[in-house]
């Protein structure tokens, strides 16, 4: 492995490194422009007002929440999706994975038609006594429905690159496979899962569309801070810019803390696991 | 208290039927491709065969076919698969990753943990215990999953290419080690190495094209190798043919003079085998009896240890360096081999 210091050949030609540093200032100067703009005499005032507090305090609530369904749905489905062997496998992926492309509104038009008060399935509960539409719980759902995608795209590619080589090894030594699972499996692949988990979280806490359409906006029970924002640039733009940035700065920490990129490099157990994939299979 | 399989893959073309007494280790050898790691997975259960039947001490491993469908998973085989890859689980210390497979049949964690230091010291690597796989060489890692194997005691031992791995340095001290540790115990090793199946094996199997070519104790299929990939093993010329009286006569019509070995009618078929270090080779034709003299056309040369391996074909010849210049071999030279009839045994195919 070579040290960042070390000046080995990188291969990049100069034009795409121009090009590369053009991308990135497209995605910082929207960033730096709205820092500009924030009125920062009023901002503490601004980002500690009741409403903003509330609307803060309800995504990052709805965020873990969500974050908790898409690692309980999303790591079986990712492991089914790696190591499965079945008709249909292919276009459980693509359903899986629809959420990605989809544009949100219309997810929350279909959370709405299978959970909302006439739904499919809001129907029978609606009799039970339970209501989802326009409830904190919908927030929750439509924030589960977006980004359980991200965890799922993760985990998959982190199991793909581990391989099933210990596994076999763990079966052969005797392990059941919910013991492989526990003992082997996940923590072979618990950076795929972590990075999959803070992707969910950071696109759980933007969600917008399938929120508003499946949740409405009310305050302190589904007005999450995407929506307390547009609905402050209305009336206030120096609230909203001032919330923007909180949201930023709520993601980047988010982020920063936790993901490690879409190649774990950063720990020795994801990097030999990686390394051990290349060689094939116990099992041809 | 045997452990039989026969097991039918027709996607490989793999048919193979192997039985192995209590304490028995049989060395599997063949080229790349013949069906030896194909053995080791359905053994293990890690790949399914179409059809076949496999058990171990009165217990059923699988058996498949027209109207009968049973199958032990992995799990519950009581076998332990030791790779050219240790593959240690690198998220565990070594002394964990040893103790996995007691753990993992619900022993108690510290009885787990002796167990696993009993075999590191077994394997001389109880310095290793508290080591991640990450910090250990290839020698000490393959010792510690050999270590991981023997803990849950396998029933059947598999180990596949185990040596083939590790550097110069490392090989005989596993070698060694395996050795003191596979004596006594059912084991089938799949090897590239002669020495591994003299040293570790009791009985050798070829395989070939997905199925066992032959099959016997390890000195008799070494000194009278039936198939080419063994006598190339055992650093012997192969020709087959059928027996004559005074030998043997190739497919192409060659006419070999040999030492028949034991009872050999004329017409059976047969082989003859002798060591390239029995071949003489000479630019012009030479004369005198019992001799064998054939004309070849030089294919290669290569070093092989303090001589030079002449080889013509699926004939070879070793020749001193020194000889080899002032015949001026080459390749494409038209040479004669020649090797005393008294070198040459013949025996049943």
């Amino acid at each position: 492995m070579n040290r960042r210091k070390d000046s080995a050949y990188s291969g990049i030609p100069r034009w795409v490194v121009a090009i590369a540093a053009a991308g990135a200032l497209f995605v910082l100067l929207p960033l730096a422009a709205m820092v500009a703009r924030v009125n920062w005499p009023q901002f503490i005032p601004l980002v500690t007002s009741e409403a903003s507090l509330t609307a803060l305090g309800l995504s990052l609530r709805t965020a873990a929440a969500s974050t908790v369904l898409c690692v309980l749905f999303g790591v079986p489905l990712a492991l089914v999706l790696a190591r499965g062997d079945f008709r249909g496998q292919r276009l459980l992926r693509s359903f899986v994975l629809l959420p990605l492309v989809l544009p949100p509104v219309v997810g929350g038009i279909a959370l709405l038609y299978a959970f909302g008060r006439q739904g499919l399935l809001g129907r029978s509960l609606e009799i039970a006594g339970i209501q989802i539409a326009f409830s904190t719980t919908a927030v929750v759902l439509a924030q589960t429905f977006v980004a359980l995608p991200f965890l799922v795209v993760s985990l998959e590619g982190a199991l793909r690159s581990a391989g099933s080589r210990y596994e076999a090894v763990a079966a052969t030594l005797g392990a059941r496979p919910t013991t492989v699972l526990r003992r082997v499996t996940l923590p072979l692949v618990l950076p795929g899962l972590a990075s999959g988990a803070v992707l969910s979280f950071a696109r759980s806490l933007g969600e917008f569309g399938a929120t508003l359409t499946f949740a409405g906006s009310l305050p302190g029970v589904t007005r999450t801070l995407p929506l307390e924002i547009y609905l402050q640039r209305e009336t206030d733009a120096d609230a909203a810019v001032a919330l923007s940035l909180l949201l930023v700065v709520v993601a980047v920490v988010v982020v920063g803390l936790s993901y490690r990129g879409p190649a774990p490099a950063g720990s020795g157990s994801a990097r030999s696991a990686g390394s051990a994939g290349n060689h094939g299979s116990v099992a041809p | 208290m045997t452990f039989t399989v026969d097991a039918a893959l027709a996607a490989r073309r793999f048919e193979v039927s192997l039985s192995l007494a209590p304490g028995e280790t049989v060395a599997v050898l063949g080229p790349n491709g013949a069906g030896k790691s194909t053995l080791l997975a359905v053994i293990a259960g890690l790949l399914r065969p179409d059809t076949g039947r496999a058990e171990m001490n009165g217990r059923v491993l699988f058996e498949l076919g027209a109207g009968v469908h049973t199958w032990t998973a992995p799990h519950r085989r009581g076998t332990a698969l030791l790779a050219q890859d240790p593959l240690l689980f690198p998220h565990l210390s070594a002394l964990e990753n040893v103790a996995f497979g007691p753990r993992s049949v619900g022993v108690p964690k510290r009885e787990a943990r002796e167990t696993a230091r009993h075999w590191l010291a077994e394997v001389d690597a109880a310095d290793l215990a508290a080591r991640r796989p990450g910090e250990l060489s290839g020698g000490q890692a393959q010792r510690v999953a050999a270590a991981r194997a023997l803990a849950v005691n396998p029933e059947v031992l598999l180990l596949d290419e185990p040596l083939s791995a590790l550097d110069i340095h490392a090989a005989p001290l596993l070698r060694r080690l395996l050795k003191r540790v596979l004596a006594g115990r059912r084991a089938i090793i799949v090897t590239h190495d002669v020495l591994d199946a003299y040293m570790l094996a009791d009985r050798v199997i070829v395989m070939e094209d997905g199925r066992i070519i032959e099959d016997g104790p390890t000195r008799d299929v070494l000194r009278r190798p039936r198939s080419r990939f063994a006598a190339g093993l055992a650093g012997l010329n192969l020709v087959s043919g059928t027996v004559t009286a005074a030998g043997i006569r190739s497919a192409e019509g060659l006419e070999f003079a040999g030492q028949h070995d034991g009872p050999l009618d004329a017409g059976q078929a047969g082989v003859a085998a002798f060591p390239p270090s029995a071949v003489s080779v000479f630019l012009g034709e030479a004369h005198g009896s019992p001799r064998n003299s054939f004309r070849v056309t030089v294919t290669d040369l290569e070093p092989h240890g303090d001589q030079i391996r002449v080889r013509a074909g699926e004939l070879s010849a070793d020749v001193t360096p020194a000889a080899s210049a002032d015949l001026g071999l080459a390749p494409g030279l038209a040479v004669y081999f020649v090797v005393k009839a008294a070198a040459v045994s013949i025996y049943p195919a």
